[in-house]
């Protein structure tokens, strides 16, 4: 084994983080700098009768105004759509907006000063004419017949539809079914709120005709293809897309956004350096926001408790336009996870992406994975608790087993391995099930709502292969690049298509690599988030990362097999009697250990090319890109403890035990960082974040002040354990491990609260779980 | 994140400042500033003059005087917090106030001039029966909380008075107090707040102070509350019926946002006056 | 009102400033004397990322004009560090905690605990919780920075021993 994969190893990252010293664009000053600040519509839904831009113009320190309607003329692209399955209708999506409103926050302008501050007085002297009509806000209302129309090119609001399954197979079980437990559910709207605020600065260079954008992107590569190919339609060897340390993105930082129009834009027109840095109440308005689902489904069984069939039908809100990968969202990310790690012999499930007067909602943390197991573990626990039977029991009995695997799923996708029950066996045992069961029975004997959450769920990282991926309706494939640069002395540039905004890849990328050559760590630095620097990548999302240490583990590989040539050469022998020690980074001659070669003498080899084999190129530099062969499937057992307080309805955490295979884990502590953050953020879905709009369109929680992210005090400290199971569809065994504590301890914490309130005969509330909703139903239920 | 232009002006004096303020109608006072700057951060203020009252050393501070503390409005909640002269509601109360940095900053006085509904210290020196004593052109006058907070938003300040300081009573030998709070999830004010000040002698309350705030325009004595504690024997039953009670001392329309009802804080109030009264009486 | 110069002192550094009274401190610090590592995350004082120590105390430099602050004494993320760059107790702790995740919030939170520490050397895992509660963190959930700040603790009472063995 290797000294550095499975191991902690502390972060490189760190000493610049904890010393203020970040790279975050907010933080790059050009010479020559300009700010811009954009006017953005206050109403969803409104005609733009006129803008008047002249005394915004004429004040002192400003450079340039722009509106929507100088930025079309100027011959830019709309904002494209990157997931288009059959029949889809595509609005187009202008960066301004030109003579219609569809969401608030929207810009209809762009001012252009010396300074932030002076821009943002130009603002206020932009004056638009509205028009402002009646919104809907609400995907099963935009549905129905006289609701206000979003879009001409979409009728009845309607972009798409996307079904899977057998659907006369699920209406027969349901009908031969001993027990059907039917569920209207809503996903709430959640607004991402990265602690960076998104930003731009763009720097066209006159001089070679170049153009520089520093982007808060998670994925610089496909933002630098969208640009060139459908908005800015500047060559891609003469754009550079730069995404240094990026504060967080949770999804919300995937996608190409308007601003990364607008700023190159201005900056080529007025040959300056322009920065743009979002306030948060823009962010509020603008990062594009996630889930907001409205959902019928139903699951059929026996009356053992035995699944014999699950029912989805999915209203997705994708709000005012679709954003880049909206539509497969609510779609191939949601609906192919209804599954979960359970057989059911019959699945359908269907959605439609309804546009609504709302910001456009796209991924967020989970990205339709969170969605479908939320529907599925909640069906799950109501139907426990109407057979009477313990969720755990209902649970095992529908677990795929073990030896299932490759596992063919009733929706398409084919699980690569797990060990299920024993994941559910630990998750018992290690939160100490049976006892808070036995003190929950003598706590609600005194009148207490104690409630215990478990959920099984499953996540499908690495989305791949590229050729499955085009067929679901993707506009890109899903591989990744890894390039490994050995310098002269022995130190290695390593360059991933990857980007890291908080994962570490830095760190864990590096343990791949100094394992695969068996060099010190230190040695070793990884370059991502520069179009510059690295090959084509597709960025960092999904729990796609995975994919990229991948391509680097072939990248490594090909490196071997050139330091072993160059090693069987000089110490004379043949190179099936070489042996690459990849502890030591010496490469011997099999059974004379001190016939050897260093890696860094071998590094060095390559630059004198002296003494290498008769026609082998100079330099020790090589490139995979790497395809995977399916999708890598981590899943999880989380158990948690709640008590509510029945006189104001206010939950309290009181324990909380995850459990999670997400196959070989290359940095223990790092793993763990990801599920302890993603169960935070699943915490705050199901008891206190919420988006919420009025019925014109208005966001209500649209500042930190209305909308209530988790903070310290009201979080415990989680138990974070693990089981690991390999993937076969990775080469390190990698599974992925992003957005699991998210997904799961999203439903936990909604099946603890509703476990607490089953004695009072409540079936189910929506999330958010706020203290008057649960208070409400409390009074309701007449106890 | 860029407020908008305005004149700025720093006063030495009390005297100094109600100079500058006739001098500048349109002038706001600027303390710890953290009712102020959020909202011009916002743009949602645009104040055209700001005289910075927050270096006037004559108002911060926290002294005794007779039976009595005074406050200077310049006072950190921070300060309340860690301080052992003010009574002990009020320190309670300063320590639940947002979060360490705001409780740095904000100032009591900013606190009470702006008259957030959802702000602590209107409901805890209304149950304190504290003085605001205020210093104007036309001289100084001081005025009783219940007389100060008069609507959302709303004082009986003028427009060219300002607070000089704050007096509140000391409490006697057997008397407790409490501050109880329904905290909103992310501002982290008051959705319901309760003080009580709670007097008992040989097991029966001989005198009870109780003001509810967070659902109405402004904080309110709850006298009915009051009435019903005093004389009794307080216990569950007892203090549940006077918590009860606080219904009838609600005036005007309770308020209600996109997130709490007024009904969810019609309900909530009658819990944390019951907290309030029986963490101040001790059981 | 035209632009106003005054002196700030910036970590233990005097620095004269001209600027507009409307420019906020967490603006001044990171435009007019280039330091970057107060970070901005919201413009409405609830993020914590801007909090910065002005007389030692923890305060949201985006909610104080930088002419309030003039003449007083402000503490930046850039002076946690000692002179040779060795970190603090506490900043070598997040690190070997892993209390940071994207490190955005973190020069705030390396502020507000530092500072918190001196006022209460031996608090509860509940006053940690509760003093972290003007800092926002999306990412760690805020577990390994609990645990970082104890683990600065324990190791404060380790060098107590040492210092009294001595």
């Amino acid at each position: 084994m290797g000294n550095y994969i499975g191991k902690v190893v502390k972060r490189v990252e760190d000493p610049r983080f904890i010393q203020g010293k970040g790279r975050y664009i907010a933080n790059l000053n050009l010479p020559g700098m300009s700010y811009a600040a954009i006017k953005r519509s206050p109403h969803a839904h409104a005609n733009i009768k006129s803008i008047n831009v002249e005394k915004a113009r004429n004040m002192e320190g400003v450079i340039a105004v722009m509106t929507g309607k100088d930025l079309a003329e100027s011959g830019l692209g709309t904002l494209p759509c990157g997931f288009t399955p059959p029949d889809i209708k595509l609005p187009p999506y202008p960066a301004l907006a030109i003579d219609k409103i569809r969401y608030m926050g929207h810009g209809v302008a762009v001012v252009v000063a010396e300074s932030r501050y002076l821009a943002q007085d130009a603002l206020d002297l932009i004056e638009v004419n509205y028009e402002v009509l009646d919104a809907v806000v609400d995907a099963k209302k935009a549905r129905e017949e006289g609701a206000p129309q979003v879009h001409e090119e979409t009728p009845n609001n309607t972009s798409f539809y996307w079904p899977i399954g057998d659907k006369e197979a699920v209406e027969k079980a349901i009908s031969e079914a001993d027990h059907v437990v039917d569920l209207n559910l809503i996903n709430q709207r959640l607004v991402p709120n990265a602690m960076e605020p998104r930003a731009v600065v763009a720097q066209w260079d006159d001089f070679s005709g170049e153009m520089t954008v520093w982007t808060t992107t998670q994925n610089p590569h496909v933002i630098r293809v969208l640009m060139s190919a459908f908005t800015l339609f500047i060559p891609e060897n003469k754009l550079r897309v730069i995404s240094p340390d990026v504060g967080g993105g949770f999804g919300s930082k995937i996608f190409h956004y308007p601003e990364e129009i607008i700023i190159p834009w201005l900056s080529k027109a007025l040959n300056r350096s322009v920065k743009w840095v979002s306030l948060r109440s823009e962010s509020f308005v603008t990062d594009a926001h996630g889930r907001d689902h409205v959902t019928n489904c139903k699951l059929a069984l026996k009356s053992d408790g035995t699944f014999t069939g699950l029912y989805v039908s999915i209203h997705a809100n994708m709000g005012g336009y679709l954003s880049l990968f909206a539509p497969m969202v609510p779609s191939a990310l949601c609906l192919t996870l209804l599954n979960g790690i359970y057989t059911i012999p019959a699945i359908y499930g269907e959605t439609y992406g309804v546009m609504t007067h709302t910001v456009p909602v796209d991924a967020y943390r989970g990205a339709g994975r969170p969605e479908a197991s939320y529907m599925v573990e909640r069906l799950i626990n109501i139907a426990a608790q109407e057979l009477n039977m313990d969720p755990l029991e209902i649970r095992r009995k529908n677990l795929i087993q073990p030896d299932a695997f490759p596992f063919q799923t009733q929706v398409a996708l084919v699980y690569d391995s797990g060990n299920y029950p024993g994941l559910l066996d630990k998750a018992e045992e290690v939160s100490g099930y049976q006892a808070m069961r036995a003190a929950q029975k003598q706590a609600r004997g005194e009148g207490k709502l104690v409630g215990i959450g478990v959920s099984t769920c499953i996540e499908a990282c690495g989305v791949a292969p590229s050729k499955a991926v085009i067929s679901l309706g993707a506009g890109v494939g899903l591989w990744e690049s890894g390039s490994i640069r050995v310098h002269p002395t022995g130190m290695i540039s390593v360059f991933t298509g990857n980007h890291s905004h908080g994962q570490g890849h830095e760190t864990t990328f590096a343990q791949v690599v100094a394992d695969e050559l068996g060099v010190p760590i230190e040695n070793i630095e990884v370059i991502h988030g520069d179009t510059g620097r690295s090959s084509m990548g597709l960025g960092t999302y999904g729990s796609r990362s995975n994919v990229g240490m991948a391509a680097l583990s072939k990248t490594a590989e090909k490196i071997r097999e050139k330091v072993i040539k160059i090693a069987a050469h000089q110490l004379e022998a043949s190179v099936e009697d070489m042996v690459y020690d990849q502890e030591k980074g010496e490469i011997h001659v099999k059974g004379s250990p001190d016939k050897k070669k260093a890696f860094g003498e071998i590094a060095f080899a390559c630059l004198t090319a002296h003494e290498l084999p008769d026609g082998m190129e100079p330099g020790l530099e090589e490139t995979s890109f790497y395809d995977p062969e399916n999708f890598v499937f981590p899943n999880s057992a989380h158990i948690c403890l709640v008590e509510i307080d029945r006189n104001t309805g206010e939950v309290e955490i009181k324990k909380y035990t995850a459990i999670d295979d997400v196959g070989k884990v290359i940095n223990p502590m790092i793993v763990e960082g990801q599920i302890q953050g993603g169960i935070a953020q699943g915490v705050g879905q199901a008891l206190w974040e919420h988006g919420a709009y009025d019925d014109q369109g208005q966001l209500l929680a649209g500042s930190m002040m209305d909308y209530a992210m988790p903070k310290a005090g009201k979080l415990v400290d989680y138990q974070v354990d693990r089981t690991e199971t390999p993937s076969p569809h990775n080469p390190l065994g990698v599974k992925g491990v992003g957005e699991m504590g998210t997904i799961a301890s999203t439903v936990s914490m909604a099946n603890a609260v509703m476990d607490a309130l089953s004695p009072l005969g409540i079936k189910h509330l929506d999330m958010p779980l706020t203290a008057e909703k649960i208070w409400n139903a409390i009074q309701n239920s007449g106890s | 994140m860029y407020p908008s232009k305005f004149d700025y002006y720093r006063a030495g004096s009390v005297s100094e400042a109600l100079s500058l303020m006739q001098q500048h109608e349109d002038a706001k006072l600027l303390a710890g500033g953290h009712s102020l700057v959020p909202v011009m951060n916002l743009r949602l203020a645009t104040p055209p003059v700001l005289i910075d009252i927050g270096r006037i050393g004559d108002l911060k501070g926290i002294s005794s005087v007779g039976g009595s503390v005074k406050i200077g409005p310049l006072t950190t909640h921070a300060m309340i917090e860690a301080s052992a002269d003010v009574p002990a509601l009020m320190s309670q109360a300063a320590s639940g106030i947002a979060d360490p940095q705001v409780r740095n900053r904000g100032t009591i006085g900013g606190n009470i001039a702006h008259a957030d509904p959802a702000s602590d210290w209107p409901t805890v020196l209304t149950a304190l029966g504290a003085t605001i004593n205020i210093a104007g052109s036309n001289g100084e006058r001081s005025v009783g909380a219940t007389d100060f907070f008069q609507g959302l938003f709303e004082t009986s300040l003028e427009e060219n008075e300002i607070i000089t300081s704050i007096s509140v009573p000391s409490h006697g030998e057997g008397t407790g107090s409490s501050y109880a709070k329904l905290f909103h999830p992310a501002s982290g004010y008051a959705i319901v707040g309760a003080a009580a000040v709670i007097t008992m002698s040989g097991g029966q309350c001989t005198g009870a102070s109780v003001a509810v705030g967070g659902l109405t325009e402004c904080a309110t004595k709850a006298p009915s509350v009051e009435a019903a504690l005093t004389g009794k024997a307080l216990n569950e039953a007892t203090i549940a019926a006077a918590a009860d009670a606080v219904a009838g001392d609600l005036t005007g329309d309770i308020l209600s946002d996109f997130q709490t009802s007024a009904a969810y804080r019609k309900a909530m109030v009658k819990v944390y006056v019951k907290r309030a009264v029986s963490a101040a009486a001790g059981i | 009102m035209s632009k106003t110069a005054f002196r700030l002192n910036v970590n233990g550094q005097d620095y004269e400033v001209l600027v507009e009274p409307r420019k906020l401190l967490s603006d001044v610090i990171r435009d007019d004397i280039g330091l970057t590592g107060t970070h901005v995350g919201c413009e409405h004082g609830v993020c914590g990322a801007c909090t910065v120590l002005i007389e030692g105390k923890p305060q949201r430099s985006c909610l104080v004009f930088a002419i309030q602050a003039r003449g007083q004494s402000i503490r930046t993320i850039e002076d946690v560090a000692d002179e040779n760059g060795d970190y603090s107790t506490l900043q070598q702790m997040l690190h070997e905690e892993h209390g940071l995740q994207c490190g955005f919030c973190t020069p705030g939170i390396v502020l507000t605990m530092e500072a918190f520490l001196k006022s209460n050397p031996d608090p509860s895992e509940e006053e940690i919780r509760e003093a972290l509660s003007g800092n926002l963190c999306r990412c760690t959930g805020y577990q390994n920075i609990v645990k970082a700040v104890q683990k600065t603790i324990l190791r404060g009472h380790e060098e107590d021993k040492e210092i009294a063995s001595l």
